[in-house]
């Protein structure tokens, strides 16, 4: 165990680091080692953060209305990779035939990376939405299958055995055995996801529409704007560690004996 | 039911043009501690996996109760020399398992996870993971884990190789009072002579591969047995010269 004062300098340790790094950043443009017209200084940053909580100027939505926007295209994606991602990996890694079956197109799709879909994407369903999901989809489904693939893959061959001197079924072996000790890779895989569909995000809602974070930020930089590009890009940032902290509780729930 | 719980008849293996197992019969009697003992190398994983159905005969059978091997029907339980409790369960969970996974009624389990908690004096650490605890501690979860389901058959493969010999001594006398206290029949493997004149009601000398039964001497020491005396070290030395291969 750790001690509080131990928990105390850690923390500590923490914010020091938040508050260097943005203490540095606001000295370099105060001081004139940057123009203020390239790179905002934190102070402006929160300052246009709370004024588009707000405020529809100047690319014609709030903070808010474009977070949203996001919010719901990036998860509705990520969930969709999770619940089809996964299930996919975990059936390839135990069953040879599933396995000889969707490897290949698997490992060909795997190395295209999401960004290169958006042409292909347009064409067939349009700037809207779907197209969007498509994307991000895309892009967390690939490390919830190969994580899933390869945890079911690293089963210990003794603890098999074990289960199959027992008399367990192979269904037994699969469902008693192989899933939980694949669920930390498993976990990893969706960790992984996660980031990768917030980072597919921009690149998606840079496609072509009319709102979002991704969006926000690109007529940040139309309208030479940058605190309102930084408002975007620490949103997104700030999102995704709130949602991988979210999901590391999840974890701890649902697999303790690791945190033990 | 014949007296003979384990009937082993000409049990043979190759691996392509590899003889490993050469027509090895013997027999168990029920509620037997026998030890098999042979030089490194004489392919006691593969006698040992052939017995547990993991590996198929080329020819050959093995019989419990008369009826052909089968892990479905017949209660057969294996430890194996690696660590293999379920790291995701608790101490608790890992001894309920086996019997989970035979589907056992919920009083059976009940009843038998105390009786091996107990015996093992693991009630203390219930809910601890295998990794909360010690190597020699999780060998021990997996031998209760074993011996609870009161196997017809409990193959043990090394179990204590990796334990220094002051735990060996302890684990050797819980071994021996699992075993009475279950009535299982056990086969139990170990290249180390003095462990199996220690545990055993009978030894089984391989010889160097192509593996087959070579001799068996039966050791009728009262326990616990003394070490150090001198009918312990004549079976000992004989045992050491019938496997002495240089």
């Amino acid at each position: 165990m750790i001690s509080k004062k131990e928990k105390r300098i850690r923390l500590l340790l923490s914010i020091a680091g938040l508050v260097i790094f943005f203490g540095v950043w606001e000295m370099a443009v105060q001081m004139g080692f940057i123009s203020s017209r390239i790179l905002s200084p934190p102070s402006k940053v929160v300052s246009a953060f709370i004024q588009k909580l707000t405020d529809t100027k100047p690319e014609g939505a709030t903070l808010i209305t474009h977070f949203l926007m996001s919010f719901k295209l990036a998860l509705s994606a990520f969930l969709a990779a999770v619940i089809i991602g996964v299930p996919l990996g975990l059936f390839m890694g135990q069953y040879k035939a599933f396995d000889r079956f969707l490897t290949p197109i698997f490992e060909i799709i795997r190395p295209i990376p999401p960004i290169a879909w958006i042409p292909i994407v347009i064409l067939v369903a349009g700037i809207g939405m779907s197209g969007k999901v498509f994307i991000i989809f895309v892009a967390a489904f690939v490390p919830c299958v190969i994580n899933s693939y390869l945890g079911i893959k690293l089963t210990s061959p003794v603890l098999v055995n074990v289960a199959r001197t027992f008399g367990a079924s192979d269904w037994q072996i699969f469902t008693k055995v192989c899933i939980p000790s694949s669920l930390n890779m498993v976990f990893t895989g969706v960790r992984n996801a996660l980031g990768a569909s917030w980072s597919t995000l921009v690149a998606a809602e840079m496609l072509a529409s009319t709102g979002g974070l991704g969006y926000m930020i690109q007529m940040g930089r139309q309208l030479i704007r940058p605190d309102i590009i930084l408002v975007g890009m620490l949103t997104i940032g700030c999102t995704g560690a709130l949602l991988s902290w979210l999901l590391g509780l999840l974890e701890k729930k649902v697999a303790p004996w690791r945190y033990r | 039911m014949s007296e003979n719980k384990v009937e082993v008849r000409n049990l043979t293996k190759k691996f392509g043009d590899l003889l490993v197992l050469n027509n090895a019969s013997f027999s168990i009697k029920n509620g037997e501690f026998v030890c098999l003992v042979g030089p490194t190398g004489c392919g006691k994983t593969t006698f040992l996996n052939l017995l547990v159905k993991l590996l198929e005969p080329t020819s050959g059978e093995i019989l419990i109760d008369g009826e052909p091997a089968d892990p479905k029907k017949h209660n057969i339980s294996f430890v194996f020399q690696e660590p293999s409790a379920f790291p995701w369960l608790t101490v608790e969970e890992n001894i309920r398992s086996g019997l989970e996974l035979k589907h056992m009624s919920a009083g059976v389990i009940k009843e038998r996870t105390e009786e091996i908690l107990n015996m093992l004096g693991l009630e203390k650490v219930r809910k601890s993971y295998p990794h909360e605890l010690s190597a020699s501690t999780e060998q021990r979860i997996v031998i209760g884990r074993s011996f609870a389901l009161h196997p017809d058959l409990l193959l043990m493969d090394e179990p204590y190789a990796a334990m220094d010999i002051k735990v060996r001594y302890f684990l050797e006398d819980e071994v021996i009072r699992l075993w009475k206290a279950t009535g299982s029949t056990v086969i139990f493997i170990t290249h180390n002579i003095e462990e199996a004149v220690y545990l055993a009601e009978r030894c089984l000398v391989m010889s160097p591969k192509p593996t087959t039964i070579k001799s068996e001497i039966s050791i009728d020491l009262p326990r616990p047995r003394d070490i150090s005396s001198p009918e312990f070290i004549r079976l000992r030395e004989e045992i050491t010269d019938m496997i002495k291969w240089w």
